[in-house]
């Protein structure tokens, strides 16, 4: 008898343990580090608010949001403008030459991100 | 009467008023739908003036489709048809912004189709929704006011009653909130000028023009130099939309009113990441979208009616 409870407990928690491992992977799969071009937009923010990237790197933008979003340039969308950005829309722009560029929403005006070109 | 008087937005609007339990200059609060029926404005006393009435809507949001409301179109049409069924017609209508979702030309068509079955004279402010990508081209095409300067704001009058119509949704750079800018405030000194400060006044804007929560952009920057140029005025009624929730404050002589969307609800200020759609049960969709009725009689000023689509 108390073999058999003691190998149920070494079951069930050998089944706990491959749970356990199946959870953290899976959590690894939900969450990958985001690629080093990639600003998402989450509840009404640019994430990362800052990021830097080489000359020449395509950046791209997903709004994760219900709500639209734009990625407009600081300077008046001169420099880039996106168009209205739905659920899961992207944007993408290139950066060409090394500067700081300061980036808002156009729709939400206090959302600002801003771009580091190297 | 309104369901909302349960929930979570009610208690906050119920602390809102117990702060202002008293009516401003020239403003009589009838106001149905979760706050106070403070003072009777019987259909007899309204006969024996020669006032008239107004509605306003907001935040239509035509083109919307998500979760929060996959129908749009549907409930804008029930508050048409609420308006319809008022025992006084209005005479006219005023939406406070974001008529379209995405400031699409469909969008833009449906909209336009849908409110001109309310058959009554229309006057429209842009919301940020409406000016996406083209600063508004595509929506003074539809519903920007005839002669109006180059900036679109405008004004009107109506049975002795001053309407301002501001924009505070164009902005060419991060700001917190809506901005009226320079051009607009120097076209506003000059519009009130020649007016007595016994004129009665009404704005509209979309972005309330008072700060309400400036970290969800619920303020407009430099509304404070628009009501220098208001404040000798007896009666100055503010009506906005942009937080799809009554939000109500009395300030001197001043009121301040945010407006029901016709589309979805979105948070009480703070409660939540963000000021996005907010998913409600569909049975109870309608309990958080209404309409405003507002009944001018030159003897006792202004009484608004807040009420929602299922009551």
């Amino acid at each position: 008898m108390r073999y058999l409870i003691s190998r149920r407990e070494l079951r069930l928690a050998a089944a706990g343990g491959a749970l356990l491992l199946f959870a953290a992977a899976a959590s690894a799969q939900q969450t990958p580090a985001a690629p080093a071009n990639q600003v998402t937009i989450d509840n009404f923010a640019f994430v990362p608010s800052t990021l830097t990237v080489p000359a020449g790197t395509q950046v791209v933008w997903i709004n994760h949001d219900e709500e639209p979003h734009t990625v407009t340039s600081a300077d008046g969308g001169v420099t880039f403008k996106s168009p209205a950005l739905d659920t899961d829309d992207k944007f993408t722009f290139v950066f060409a030459k090394s500067g700081t560029y300061k980036y808002f929403c156009s729709i939400h005006r206090h959302m600002v991100g801003t771009i580091i070109v190297k | 009467m309104d369901t909302q008087d349960h929930d979570k937005s009610g208690n906050s609007r119920r602390s809102i008023l117990k702060c202002m339990a008293w009516a401003g200059t020239g403003i009589v609060w009838s106001v149905a739908g979760g706050v106070p029926r403070s003072i009777g404005l019987g259909g007899d006393a309204l006969a024996a003036t020669t006032g008239f009435s107004f509605v306003q809507i907001s935040d239509t949001h035509i083109g919307f489709k998500a979760e929060a409301n996959p129908d749009p179109n549907a409930t804008l049409q029930a508050a048409l048809d609420k308006i319809a069924a008022l025992p006084k017609k209005p005479a006219l209508m005023i939406h406070t912004g974001d008529v379209t979702h995405l400031s699409k030309p469909e969008q833009f068509d449906t909209a336009s189709q849908l409110l001109k079955g309310a058959k009554l004279d229309t006057h429209f402010v842009p919301g940020e929704h409406d000016v996406i990508g083209d600063d508004g081209k595509m929506y003074f095409e539809r519903f920007g006011a005839k002669g109006a300067p180059a900036g679109g704001w405008y004004s009107f009058d109506q049975n002795g009653v001053h309407f301002v119509a501001l924009i505070n949704v164009i902005g060419f750079g991060p700001a917190t909130g809506g901005t009226l800018g320079k051009e607009q405030l120097e076209w506003l000194e000059k519009d009130l000028k020649g007016k007595t400060a016994s004129t009665p006044i009404v704005v509209m804007a979309h972005i309330p023009l008072w700060p309400i929560y400036a970290q969800w952009g619920w303020t407009t920057g430099d509304a404070e130099q628009a009501f220098g140029y208001l404040k000798r005025f007896g009666s100055v009624t503010v009506l906005n939309g942009h937080i799809h929730q009554v939000v109500q404050k009395v300030e001197g002589k001043v009121s301040f009113q945010t407006a029901r969307s016709t589309a979805f609800p979105i948070p009480v200020a703070g409660e939540g990441p963000g000021p996005g759609p907010m998913n409600v049960p569909a049975e109870k969709l309608k309990s958080v979208l209404g309409i405003r009725d507002i009944i001018y009689a030159p003897t006792t000023g202004l009484a608004i009616t807040d009420s929602t689509l299922s009551s």
